[in-house]
């Protein structure tokens, strides 16, 4: 995973509530079993007139030239709610976008970006209509955003922070714990035997 | 100190505690199915890991397992076979427990698994599903996670979890008459918005809720997922305990569950009340689960113009009434035997409305022997219903068959997005009854 620590891009806003991960990626377009391939399904129904040709719809923010190469995303109330489809956060990712910054999160979708080197940012309350569209400095490290002369900080839990810093493989730091593991259930074994099947 | 039923089962699977408030949960149970199952079972071979205690990972075929009789693998969605052929090899390989295409238990994830009692109070069972939150109904924590925490639990047998905040929300007093657990949920999602569970572990609680029986229990608990929960919890009691009785992978004796419930006076970070009394029958007039309304209401003055636009709705129009084109019974929120008989209770005798395609899809291949040997296809097919297979079929549109172009769909599923059924397809979602209701009205219509 890459190391997230500093980010400076365009931010193209698609201020809308509960943007589902139907919408993020339709399952339709989730053609393989593999997690690459999904950027061209990317916000599908939004993205084009006609999504079988692939028409753009000029309407439509990404599709704005001026946003070409944006790697942050601004969002609303629960972005990423609906199916636990980690399609999603692989399909964002291999558009080009490192970063979301949304007044909330659906929990599994923020999980998912956490599992792949995405940086989720709740705000709390609508994200601050100054950063829409601006070239924007997210610094993971220090815990803020920034345009110029504008700054806010940002909360994030520290082992969310840790692993986007280390760009760290969860399953690997969770595997040093593999003694600690089989301890527990062997203990476990004694206390509860019926849930060893 | 008194806790909740989510802090006891919590506390009981600490296997260390990683700071800022995250921890090692140890995971009892993983299940998965072909369509998110299939790419965490790549990333694992891929990586050369192994599943550290297969006897304890699940896997069935539901999400894009054709539902027409005489299946095989073949799928109409384009590529579908793969996802059945891969899970069905990874499965093999890793040793896995798989209820396969023409297994006589396969069936939706979320049905089988207290069918069998893979899911039992007090355990973790996580599934790469979203609406794994079902299974909260027999007070297990119960929660969908994402393809990689999939493969991290098989490989660990563990998750890093930040812990979640609690809430809790109680029905108090009774249902009205033909009033349902369906209808609960969508209230609750309607009043607090889609948002409202706020990452929390909701449990379920009050006279309502308990009165519920188990199935009513695992459709209120289902709709948690979009109500923004962590998970959906009821504490178990002998209801739960009598239906898990005898099933196979359920322990006999049955241990002592009698302490998983919330203490007296726990701390809940959030309550919420609602007077079960006041809740109607529900219906969806937009594109979120939030965007319900009892269905003698009318769309809202101030609906969002996008949602409407997208509905083909008018604000302050009676939502009784709407002309549907399609009636779809399923789904792990609505497609278990007591939401067949109800439904079949409504049409037997009936006729859906000339130009109405009607489906049901039972939930499990069990529920389907089931209705069967009571003669529910029977009425339902002599209603004009097709009769089909178990799975998930068109609760979502994979790429394969779908609806006409076009059409308004009342449906017994969990979700209302655009496009969820289909590029253009409207859908309403609603209870078991209003859809048999509407099918036979050929509109939306009050049982």
């Amino acid at each position: 995973m890459t190391p997230f620590t500093t980010l400076t891009s365009i931010a193209v806003p698609l201020i809308r509530d509960n943007i589902d991960t139907d919408t993020i990626i339709p399952s339709c377009e989730i053609k393989g079993t593999g997690k690459t391939g999904l950027s061209e399904g990317l916000f599908a129904p939004w993205r084009y007139t006609d999504a079988g040709a692939r028409t753009p719809d000029s309407s439509f923010a990404l599709n704005d030239p001026a946003y070409a190469g944006t790697q942050i995303l601004l969002a609303g109330k629960n972005f990423g709610c609906g199916s636990s489809r980690e399609h999603a956060v692989w399909a964002l990712a291999e558009y080009g976008f490192r970063c979301i910054i949304a007044e909330s999160f659906a929990p599994i979708f923020e999980g998912n970006c956490i599992r792949n080197g995405m940086l989720p940012i709740t705000c709390g309350r609508p994200v601050d209509p100054l950063f829409h569209g601006q070239i924007m400095t997210i610094d993971l490290t220090e815990q803020h955003m920034s345009i110029p002369g504008r700054f806010r900080p940002f909360h994030i839990d520290a082992e969310s922070k840790a692993m986007l810093l280390g760009g760290l493989d969860a399953i690997d730091l969770t595997l040093r714990h593999a003694s600690l593991i089989s301890d527990w259930q062997a203990q476990d074994r004694k206390a509860r035997p019926w849930v060893y099947l | 100190m008194a806790a909740t039923l989510f802090d006891k089962i919590w506390d009981a699977h600490v296997i260390a505690d990683l700071g800022g408030g995250t921890a090692l949960i140890a995971i009892d149970r993983v299940f998965l199915h072909e369509r998110t199952g299939a790419a965490a079972l790549k990333s694992m071979a891929l990586a050369r890991r192994k599943v550290a205690d297969p006897a304890r990972v699940f896997a069935v075929m539901d999400h894009i397992v054709d539902t027409r009789p005489g299946r095989s693998d073949q799928t109409l969605m384009p590529g579908g076979q793969a996802f059945i052929t891969e899970t069905r090899a990874a499965c093999r390989n890793a040793g896995i427990t798989l209820f396969d295409v023409n297994d006589p238990d396969q069936g939706i994830t979320h049905i089988i698994s207290p069918e069998l009692g893979i899911v039992l109070p007090g355990l973790t069972l996580i599934a790469p599903d979203s609406h794994t939150c079902t299974q909260g109904a027999f007070g297990a924590l119960a929660w969908g996670i994402g393809s990689s925490e999939a493969e991290h639990a098989m490989v660990t047998g563990a998750l890093r979890v930040k812990k979640p905040e609690t809430m809790r929300v109680t029905f108090t007093g009774r249902l009205r008459k033909g009033v349902t657990a369906k209808d609960m949920i969508l209230h609750l999602i309607a009043a607090q918005g889609a948002g409202g569970g706020k990452g929390c572990v909701v449990e379920f609680a009050g006279e309502a809720a308990r009165a519920l029986d188990i199935e009513a229990r695992m459709t209120l608990c289902n709709m948690a997922t979009e109500f923004a929960a962590f998970t959906g919890l009821i504490a178990p009691d002998d209801v739960t305990l009598d239906y898990l009785k005898g099933r196979r992978y359920a322990p006999d004796p049955q241990p002592d569950w009698s302490d998983l419930k919330s203490d007296e006076d726990a701390h809940f970070v959030y309550e919420i009340v609602i007077d079960a009394g006041t809740i109607a029958p529900m219906v969806s007039w937009g594109t979120s689960p939030e965007q319900s309304i009892a269905l003698s209401g009318t769309v809202p003055a101030d609906a969002d113009p996008k949602a409407l636009a997208y509905i083909g709705l008018a604000a302050g129009q009676p939502i009784a009434g709407t002309p549907i084109n399609v009636a779809f019974i399923g789904s792990c929120t609505n497609a278990r035997l007591s939401d067949l008989r109800r439904a079949a209770a409504i049409v037997k005798g009936k006729h859906v409305a000339n130009g109405v395609l009607a489906l049901v899809i039972p939930g499990s291949s069990a529920v389907k022997r089931a209705a069967e040997a009571e003669g529910l296809d029977q009425i339902f097919t002599d209603a004009g219903f097709e009769w089909r297979m178990s799975g998930c079929s068109l609760c979502f549109y994979a790429g394969g068959e779908g609806f006409p172009p076009g059409s308004r769909v009342i449906s017994s599923t969990n979700r209302n997005f655009e496009g969820r059924q289909g590029p253009g397809i409207r859908t309403h979602i609603a209870s078991p009854e209003v859809v048999a209701a509407s099918a036979i009205a050929g509109r939306i219509t009050a049982p």
